[in-house]
């Protein structure tokens, strides 16, 4: 048993700890940092700088553009992207899509999308939930008919998360409605701006457009654009779902929120000394903190036998659940924290048209809507209880 | 980074699981705790061939000096199978004469004794009304014509009327902790051997004008105190992960076998998703409890040590409390008789819990250090 990074990849974390440092700009990371609201060019800048230096897509191999890192490289990149507050590259194009058309998409496919992906010359979106299909996803209804050289598609996507800046969408739809409802969906690439397509926001209840409402009223999308074979799509969505877990335990980004934590309740006063050091409040924090440190260890335990060649198999639901079970924690903890200044609520401030929020407290002010926005994580990617449901049947044989 | 056991780890672990297995089960285990003795010397006899005894000795003095990472192996499979031995008593105190001995004549006497399988050891950390405070001590050490007489009370010593040598923790005049080694048949020393109600023994030491020995290592004060309930601790979390799995695995097992409503229970959702419950807990407290070992095992900084020390007790008082209730709701009925292990399973697990330190103990350690309140 040996806890230590190697020399390589201490000198690995060390080049991607300068780059950061030269490249990051201020403005994005503060906007992380701070909790305000992203725009869409504050992701797509971030696309483009990591693309630049050829690291937007950290788990491509070499073959499609990507760095070839293994998983314990990947890990470092993650880690030390979150701790200095650097946006998220959007997984939709890169971390979802990219596989599935690696593996199952043509020749074609291959060499027009990927290179657009890599350098986010396209803004992709996921077609998955239907107002009737959430977690019982194969039970979705959206039809595509085929028409000659085209396929006609009709009917609804929801949950869409910033498809309104969406280019392309990868979509199940289904092409055979009288298999089984798993063996009659398929894999579409559709272009958002084909005509019959209507994007409506869905207001969350922090307030924000991030998710939309995608109809489709007899679209055409080309027949070159399924992916694979016809009615194949669950097997190359089940693919992809794999792929979208494995990064989302968060671990480096809970880190940075414990820390803003901390720093909150240093602030934060009880009885006029530090909430921090109120015995109850220390408690809750000191038993997240220990959590962390576990999810910590889990994590890499998970990423060594990665590197090693092996998994990530079920291991990574866990990592779903407890990832997300600690990121709620944090947001619940600074909710908490702020005690009354959860109420002031300063849109403007969070869109950054404001410099100062209403109340002055500037870190306190997104912090309710960051608590709320964050009960999120427990329901997408496959919803906790889904994950449950995985583990129980691959890890525990019920 | 490497997550895997050596070669050796892994063939210890195997052999001394196979020996278990064959030896140690249910019945046996039984008639052992029903005996007058409380434990088993064949048993005793057994661990020592199996080099159970010599591992976490120097190997100056014949063993293997084994590290916190060796002995959490054997810790693993000692709580899978709920031996009652006195080995984790007998460890700890190895490790109490391998940081406060002065390295003399007599303390490597013991620790030969102790790997040839022929001596045991308790280290008492605990007097009435300490709680979890080390440092609570009112034992006194009063020198008189150049020996060393100790006063005071030792409670819940785990193993202590098993042990031949204690380690005791006593006030010396300057006020401050120094450790002595007792021998059990030291004049003025009164024994109250007892169960506990896991299945093992503990004792009540009261010591009058008891003749004792100084350790005379340099640092044999409170940081050496401290640093041996953390081995301690360690060790027991080691333990704790092995009875988790054994439970964890005695409940899915349960649950695939027991039919209720035409099918067995482990169909249904509400128990399945406690069942995944139950196995995360258990993941995150043995990913603390492998951190605790090797920072233990390999950390030059006592902060360090302590933060994951406590980390990992906290994480295991959490996953016992829980994994322990649930594995007898899930066994029901059955769950609630001396008959099955899952419920002495879940009395050692709870047993563990309160001791060197509960949740609440260990998450206010980790919040006092100086590295919690550190936000730069």
């Amino acid at each position: 048993m040996d806890l230590n990074y190697t020399p390589a990849d201490n000198a690995f974390r060390a080049e991607i700890r300068a780059w950061l440092e030269a490249n990051l700009p201020h403005a994005l990371s503060d906007k992380v940092l701070r909790h305000k609201r992203l725009n869409r060019d504050d992701y797509a800048s971030w696309h483009r700088i990591a693309g630049a230096r050829g690291w937007s897509a950290p788990a491509w191999p070499v073959e499609f553009g990507g760095p070839g890192w293994n998983a314990t490289q990947r890990h470092i990149w993650d880690e030390e992207c979150a701790r200095v507050g650097a946006p998220m590259v959007l997984p939709f194009g890169v971390s979802m899509v990219a596989p599935v058309l690696m593996k199952y998409g043509s020749d074609a496919q291959k060499q027009h999308y990927l290179p657009r992906i890599l350098d986010g010359t396209d803004w992709w979106c996921q077609g998955y939930s239907e107002p009737g299909a959430g977690s019982d996803l194969a039970s979705l209804r959206t039809r595509a008919e085929r028409r000659g050289d085209h396929y006609l598609v009709n009917g609804q996507k929801t949950w869409t998360t910033l498809g309104q800046h969406a280019d392309m969408m990868f979509c199940l739809v289904r092409t055979d409605g009288d298999a089984k409802k798993q063996e009659g969906i398929s894999f579409l690439l559709i272009d958002m701006k084909s005509p019959g397509i209507t994007v409506q926001p869905i207001i969350t209840l922090d307030e924000e457009h991030e998710v939309n409402e995608v109809f489709f009223e007899d679209v055409e999308v080309p027949l070159e654009n399924l992916v694979g074979e016809e009615n194949r799509g669950w097997t190359y969505a089940k693919y992809l779902l794999g792929h979208e877990r494995t990064g989302i335990a968060r671990v480096a980004n809970s880190k940075r929120e414990l820390v803003f934590l901390k720093r909150l309740a240093l602030a934060q006063k009880k009885n006029g000394k530090p909430l921090l050091y109120d015995p109850v409040f220390a408690a809750k924090v000191a038993s997240l903190e220990v959590d962390l440190m576990a999810l910590d260890v889990t994590v890499l335990r998970v990423v060594a036998n990665e590197t090693q060649g092996r998994g990530p198999g079920p291991e990574a639901s866990l990592l779903k659940i407890k990832g997300t079970e600690i990121q709620q924690g944090l947001t619940e903890l600074m909710f908490e924290a702020i005690g009354p200044l959860a109420a002031p609520f300063d849109v403007p401030f969070l869109e950054g048209e404001r410099a100062r929020s209403v109340t002055g407290d500037d870190d306190a002010a997104p912090l309710a809507a960051y608590y709320f926005n964050y009960r999120k994580t427990s329901i997408y990617g496959g919803s906790n209880e889904i994950q449950k449901n995985i583990i129980a049947q691959m890890m525990l044989g019920l | 980074m490497d997550f895997t056991f050596n070669d050796e780890q892994q063939q210890l672990a195997n052999a001394l699981r196979r020996y278990l297995d064959k030896e140690y089960g249910f019945d046996a285990r039984r008639a052992i705790i029903e005996s007058d003795a409380g434990v088993s010397s064949a048993h005793w006899a057994g661990f020592a061939e199996l080099g159970l005894t010599a591992l976490p000795v120097p190997e100056a003095q014949g063993g293997f000096s084994g590290n916190a990472v060796d002995m959490l192996v054997v810790m693993q499979a000692l709580g899978r199978a709920l031996s009652v031995e006195p080995y984790w008593a007998t460890v700890v105190g190895v490790e109490a004469l391998r940081l406060a001995g002065g390295g003399d004549e007599d303390d490597n006497t013991l620790l030969e004794s102790v790997a040839q399988g022929e001596l045991k050891l308790a280290v008492a950390f605990h007097e009435p009304d300490a709680r979890y405070d080390l440092f609570a001590v009112n034992t006194k050490a009063t020198l008189q014509g150049g020996q060393y007489k100790l006063d005071g009370t030792k409670s819940v010593v785990p193993h202590g009327a098993q042990a031949d040598y204690w380690i005791v923790p006593a006030l010396v005049n300057t006020g401050e902790i120094a450790l002595f080694i007792v021998g059990r048949d030291a004049a003025g020393v009164d024994i109250t051997d007892y169960r506990t109600i896991d299945g093992q023994r503990a004792a009540t030491l009261q010591f009058t004008q008891t003749p004792a020995r100084a350790l005379k290592g340099a640092h044999a004060g409170a940081p050496t105190l401290e640093r041996i309930a953390d081995y301690a601790t360690v060790l027991l979390c080691a333990e704790a992960l092995g009875a988790l799995d054994a439970l964890n695995a005695a409940t899915v097992e349960y649950t695939k076998t027991r039919q209720q409503f035409g099918v067995p229970i482990a169909r249904f959702q509400a128990l399945q998703h406690r069942m995944v419950d139950m196995m995360m807990h258990t993941e995150q407290a043995r990913s603390l409890t492998y951190l605790a070992a090797v920072r233990y095992a390999t950390s030059d900084g006592d902060d360090e040590r302590r933060r994951a020390v406590s980390a990992a007790k906290a994480r295991i008082g959490q996953a016992a409390r829980f994994v322990g209730q649930q594995a007898i709701q899930l066994h029901g009925g059955m769950g609630m008789t001396n008959e099955v292990m899952a419920a002495h399973l879940f009395k050692r697990l709870s047993i563990i819990e309160t001791t060197l330190g509960d949740v609440d103990h260990h998450l206010a350690r980790f919040a006092a250090l100086p590295g919690f309140a550190a936000v730069d």
